[in-house]
């Protein structure tokens, strides 16, 4: 019995040993992996890059990041959150590059010191979509504000994401502009990620604002059209920025500078152009380094 | 259901066809989660059986402190962790935040509860009178150990299984401290919610496939070990 208990015992801790070296082994091939070789200082080199979920889900950074670790052999730890959270984390120093979509709120940061050497990557659009029988009659409107203000009047359900993310602010924008506190059985937040908000207010038949890369990938399983488009006011603007390192010790300036010079050179600027024209037929993001933010339209 | 049948087709050609991300990051959760539940078991059992043997003044209290730690939200833990070793929070030095070490950490401090409070019940039930009589025919500490362990082992097992499928099917603080960082720190819980935001329905319910089976699979090695002593 007694035997028969040790070898059980023997075995488990074994196979729990295993496991832990393994993974220390893990740890080590891990960073090997993603670095081209003879390239050894890059082991203990990384960024942590905090951004949107637009960019991630739309799948664009699944192309540039591995570009970029190529390129210079530093590591991308992308975390992809709401802009709102992305700019907290370079507003702490927890972050070192951020690529988000809030341009004022952007500015701020600038302001207050906390990221510097701000550059304009590329835009797309934001569009209001909607069920097709569209209860508030908004379809075909070029005044986004007057879009709002139909729906609020009608009382049509609206999905806000509700989590402070670029496309949260906007929103939040557009009601103020149109003089409208949204609130009301007929306005909900979901809190979530733009995807997920897509498929809420499809279940539930109800308008929202998404940009317009999120809404092609999720097109053909939700069932919203689009509703409003190509007012200027709905133009969404991507700016790369550095957290600055003089602001925060912590903060990896070289990788995060490199980052930036990466995102508005040449070839990225052509992946971005070319991203997502074979599987939707159109490019999901436009390509804008090099351009002052006037000239598109603000 | 057609979603559904797709998604078991999908599941069954990633592992067919030996993806490699899907391998690489079935790997790494099995790892992770393998390596917190041993982790649990180092500090969750000798905190347990201390627990279940001594007598000390709160001692009924800490056991009510176990016994809710056992049910703590798995994001609650994540945040904590993410707090201490975001980087200027007090780890911050170690640079342990957004990789699989900082995964294992949360992991660990989700499971230790569980198994150390699984583990003083499991012993508590072994009967005193049985204790008493092992140490009346001369049996050293470590003998009596060893008994009462062996006394308590399905008990024991289950409390493994518990801990290792509360930290398989754990997403929030794997996303918060792990990041979901693509081919380092994705494992298969935050790689199942990426693809469901990304509109890959197919791709999710094919990973959150493999993570049943997985976790199936340990469990019933697992269960194996316990009932085969059963038949002994």
């Amino acid at each position: 019995m007694m035997k028969k208990l040790t070898k059980t015992g023997l075995i488990l801790l074994l196979g729990m040993m295993m496991l832990l070296v393994a993974c220390s082994n893990e740890a080590t091939s891990q960073e090997g992996n993603n670095e081209p070789a003879g390239q050894e200082e890059s082991d203990d080199q990384y960024l942590i890059l905090a951004t949107t979920t637009s960019t991630q889900d739309s799948g664009l950074l699944d192309v540039l990041v591995p570009m970029f670790e190529e390129q210079t052999g530093y590591m991308v730890k992308t975390i992809a959150v709401g802009t709102g959270k992305a700019l907290d984390m370079g507003n702490k120093g927890e972050a070192d590059v951020l690529l988000v979509h809030a341009p004022s709120a952007e500015m701020e940061l600038v302001e207050n010191g906390s990221a510097i050497n701000r550059q304009l990557v590329m835009h797309n659009d934001f569009v209001i979509v909607g069920p097709k029988e569209d209860p508030a009659g908004i379809k075909g409107m070029t005044k986004v504000d007057e879009a709002f203000k139909k729906v609020a009047n009608a009382a049509a359900l609206f999905m806000s994401r509700g989590d402070d993310s670029g496309t949260n602010k906007k929103e939040l924008a557009i009601w103020k502009k149109a003089g409208i506190t949204p609130e009301g059985k007929w306005y909900q937040e979901s809190g979530q990620g733009m995807g997920q908000t897509l498929r809420i207010a499809s279940d539930k038949q109800g308008y929202t604002l998404t940009d317009r890369a999120t809404y092609l990938v999720h097109k053909d399983e939700i069932e919203l059209e689009i509703m409003v488009e190509g007012d200027p006011s709905l133009l969404n603007i991507y700016h790369v920025m550095q957290v600055n390192p003089e602001k925060f010790e912590k903060v990896k300036a070289e990788p995060a500078e490199a980052f930036v010079s990466f995102m508005v050179a040449e070839e990225a600027q052509q992946v971005i152009k070319e991203f997502g024209v074979d599987k939707f037929g159109q490019p999901l993001f436009f390509p804008d380094a090099g351009k002052d933010e006037k000239e598109l339209g603000l | 259901m057609d979603m559904i049948w797709e998604g078991i087709v999908q599941a069954f050609v990633m592992i067919v066809t030996g993806d490699p991300e899907i391998f690489e990051i079935t790997w790494l959760t099995l790892k992770v989660s393998g390596t917190a539940t041993l982790i649990s078991l180092l500090i969750g059992v000798p905190l347990g059986v201390t627990l279940a043997w001594t007598r000390f003044p709160g001692r009924k209290f800490l056991i009510s402190l176990v016994n809710t730690a056992m049910g703590f939200p798995p994001v609650v833990v994540g945040l904590w962790v993410f707090l201490l070793l975001a980087r200027n929070g007090p780890l911050g030095e170690l640079e342990l935040l957004y990789t699989p070490t900082a995964i294992v950490i949360a992991q660990s401090v989700i499971a230790s509860p569980i198994v150390m409070g699984l583990t003083s019940a499991a012993i508590m039930q072994v009967d005193e009178k049985m204790r008493l009589q092992i140490r009346a025919l001369g049996a050293t500490r470590r003998q009596m150990l060893l008994l009462v362990i062996r006394e308590a082992r399905f008990s024991l097992i289950a409390a493994v299984i518990a801990g290792f499928g509360a930290v398989i099917s754990e997403v929030g603080a794997s996303m918060m401290v792990g990041g979901n960082i693509k081919g380092y720190s994705r494992v298969l819980t935050t790689a199942t919610v990426m693809e469901v935001s990304k509109g890959n329905t197919e791709v999710a319910i094919g990973i959150s496939v493999i993570l049943m089976t997985l976790a199936y699979l340990v469990t019933l090695f697992l269960t194996m070990l316990q009932q085969r002593e059963v038949k002994g």
